[in-house]
């Protein structure tokens, strides 16, 4: 067992419904902690210092206030969008990062479902987000979100394959497709990480899966779909108030699953870096966390560094350098697990 | 880049990618220096930076050195300084400016309407006796604009209102005796005629229609009377002094 929730109160409805809610009392706070980290990272980089009022000491409450005038703010629906779509699309790309949750390894004593096919479970639910996208892109009604989301669906799908392709290395080294598993592999000190492992093909792995990650979160430099210089808001234009919130949560939820997998897949885990000292099943969750949370640091830090690519340059760095090297990749893996 | 067309394919597309990641570790690298450059930014209400010496910002007048000329109302291009002044009584004495010079008039109104104001700092150079002058504040904001429009006069409205009065007064006195004067030297040009009607008319013309009005205040002020030229004399002497000083 897996999951301490569901241990003490059985896999009935209150064992499951604390265990699914859990990582949503994880999400609220880190996505408020984040937006701040962001505002707060991008502003020193470009040497401003953010928000420095709201709460006193270095703006920390600079998210609750955007949150709350989020909520109070008017919900429009434009009169020629597609009613009954465009109230769902921002649920469904909610849901479709919040389902991934479930199969995050957070700590030896908590993962929402330990399933089997844990890896193939996120890669799968995370395509939701994509189905969400090009509802909330069409039925908008305007042609901003339109370009937008098709974008969105060409920039997820494409970069869905070289992610799949260096998720697929990891899982032949560790023999697993559950990510508990995969992380138990990768016990002991650090140098058993699986970035260090099989050199230099997992960390050329962890190259690909990171570059294709940032491109499924839509975050800069492959934010063409809600490019604001050319879309205004891409396919997010016209929701306004709580519905808008829900694609802002979505988009932070989404870029702690892809750092959280990456962390998982890569960098042990729950695991502690020194062997046994520090681990069990709070420290697990604190390692857990904190790659997790460096990894969207390095997300943010190259959100301000990089400058946004062209549709062009984006399908080039997709298919002919991240999905070739891919390939030749796991082909060198599977030869070396093959061999060993 | 160019030389890069030269190579053969392959080279060049493996020479691509290194170059993209070198470029990109490059930019990573100037961010995180940023991130840790301290920040330019002057926390404002808290902070703030030194204003430039010579800076324009709101307007004073130190009302005790002005001799109520107008020149800077003059200056002005956006005509947003109003001055009013009234003639002071001989018997009144109002001191002198710091740079010694004689003040005169009662200002009675001195109005600069800061919603107006171009800050362009015109008035401030011909002040005589430099007492309009830019100062450091420059946050008076109001939710306002009527409230921009800044009285300076020492003065309260009353007395404002008292002097103006008194100084009709002192006006209508000496047209009253200029008048008079006229008519004797008329009386006089009648008894015997004399070869320079032309001008004393023409001087008492305008004031003699004032004392029509009001006869009596010819008595009330027998003193009121044309400002004594002493005054200039010492006053000149006085520029000429402080020139030579300042020399
Ligand atoms: S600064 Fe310029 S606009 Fe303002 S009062 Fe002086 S002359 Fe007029
Ligand atoms: S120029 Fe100077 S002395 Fe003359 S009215 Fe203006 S402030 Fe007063």
């Amino acid at each position: 067992m897996h999951n301490f929730i569901t241990q003490y109160l059985g896999t009935g409805f209150l064992g499951g419904l604390l265990s699914a809610v859990l990582p949503l009392l994880f999400i609220l706070p880190y996505a408020l902690v984040t937006i701040w980290l962001e505002l707060k990272i991008s502003a020193h980089m470009q040497d401003r210092v953010g928000p420095m009022r709201t709460g006193k000491w270095h703006g920390w409450a600079q998210p609750i206030a955007d949150v709350t005038k989020l909520i109070q703010k008017e919900d429009i629906i434009p009169a020629a969008a597609d009613k009954a779509l465009y109230l769902l699309a921002p649920a469904l790309v909610f849901t479709g990062a919040y389902a991934a949750y479930a199969a995050i390894p957070f700590s030896p004593a908590y993962i929402g479902a330990d399933i089997n096919l844990g890896i193939f479970y996120i890669v799968a639910v995370s395509a939701i987000v994509v189905l969400g996208i090009l509802m909330a892109g069409w039925s908008s009604n305007n042609k901003w979100s339109l370009l937008g989301a098709m974008r969105t669906a060409a920039q997820l799908v494409s970069y869905e394959i070289p992610s799949s392709l260096a998720i697929l290395a990891v899982v032949m080294v560790a023999g697993s497709f559950n990510l508990n598993d995969i992380c138990a592999a990768q016990s002991g000190w650090f140098w058993n990480w699986f970035v260090f492992g099989k050199f230099p093909f997992l960390f050329i792995t962890f190259i690909i899966y990171f570059i294709a990650s940032l491109a499924e979160t839509n975050r800069a430099p492959f934010d063409i779909p809600e490019a604001e210089s050319e879309l205004v808001a891409g396919y997010h234009t016209e929701y306004s108030g709580m519905r808008f919130a829900f694609f802002y949560l979505a988009e932070y939820g989404n870029m702690f699953v892809v750092a959280g997998v990456a962390a998982a897949l890569f960098f042990g885990g729950w695991n502690s870096p020194f062997g046994v000292y520090l681990s069990g099943p709070v420290w697990g969750a604190f390692w857990m966390i904190s790659k997790a949370m460096v990894l969207v640091f390095v997300q943010i830090w190259l959100r301000w560094t990089l400058p946004r690519f062209r549709v062009d340059q984006l399908m080039y760095l997709s298919w002919k350098i991240l999905t070739p090297f891919a390939l030749v990749n796991i082909f060198a893996v599977g030869l070396w697990v093959v061999l060993r | 880049m160019n030389g890069d067309y030269q190579m053969n394919p392959v080279s060049r597309y493996f020479r691509n990618i290194w170059r993209g990641f070198w470029t990109v570790l490059v930019g990573m690298k100037v961010t995180m220096r940023h991130l840790f450059t301290p920040a330019v930014t002057v926390q404002y209400p808290d902070a703030r930076m030194t204003i430039p010496e010579r800076g324009r910002n709101r307007l004073y007048v130190n009302m005790d050195d002005c001799i109520g000329c107008n020149q800077c109302g003059m200056a002005c291009p956006v005509d947003c300084i109003t001055i009013e002044t009234a003639k002071s009584l001989p018997t009144e004495d109002l001191g002198t400016t710091s740079t010694g010079q004689k003040k005169r008039l009662w200002v009675t109104k001195f109005d600069i309407d800061f919603a107006k104001c171009c800050y362009c700092g015109l008035c401030v150079p011909p002040c005589p006796t430099e007492c309009i002058y830019m100062t450091d504040v420059y946050e008076f904001s109001e939710y306002d604009r009527s409230k921009l429009n800044y009285s300076f006069i020492t003065l309260s409205p009353d007395e404002a209102a008292a002097k103006v009065e008194q100084a009709k007064a002192a006006e209508r006195e000496a047209a009253a005796k200029k008048a008079a004067a006229a008519a004797a030297a008329a009386a006089q040009k009648a008894a015997q005629p004399a070869p320079v009607p032309a001008s004393a008319q023409a001087q008492s013309q305008p004031q003699s229609t004032v004392p029509a009005t009001k006869p009596e205040t010819q008595q009330a002020s027998p003193a009121a009377a044309p400002e004594p030229s002493r005054d200039n004399g010492a006053e000149a002497d006085k520029n000429v002094s402080l020139k030579e000083k300042s020399e």
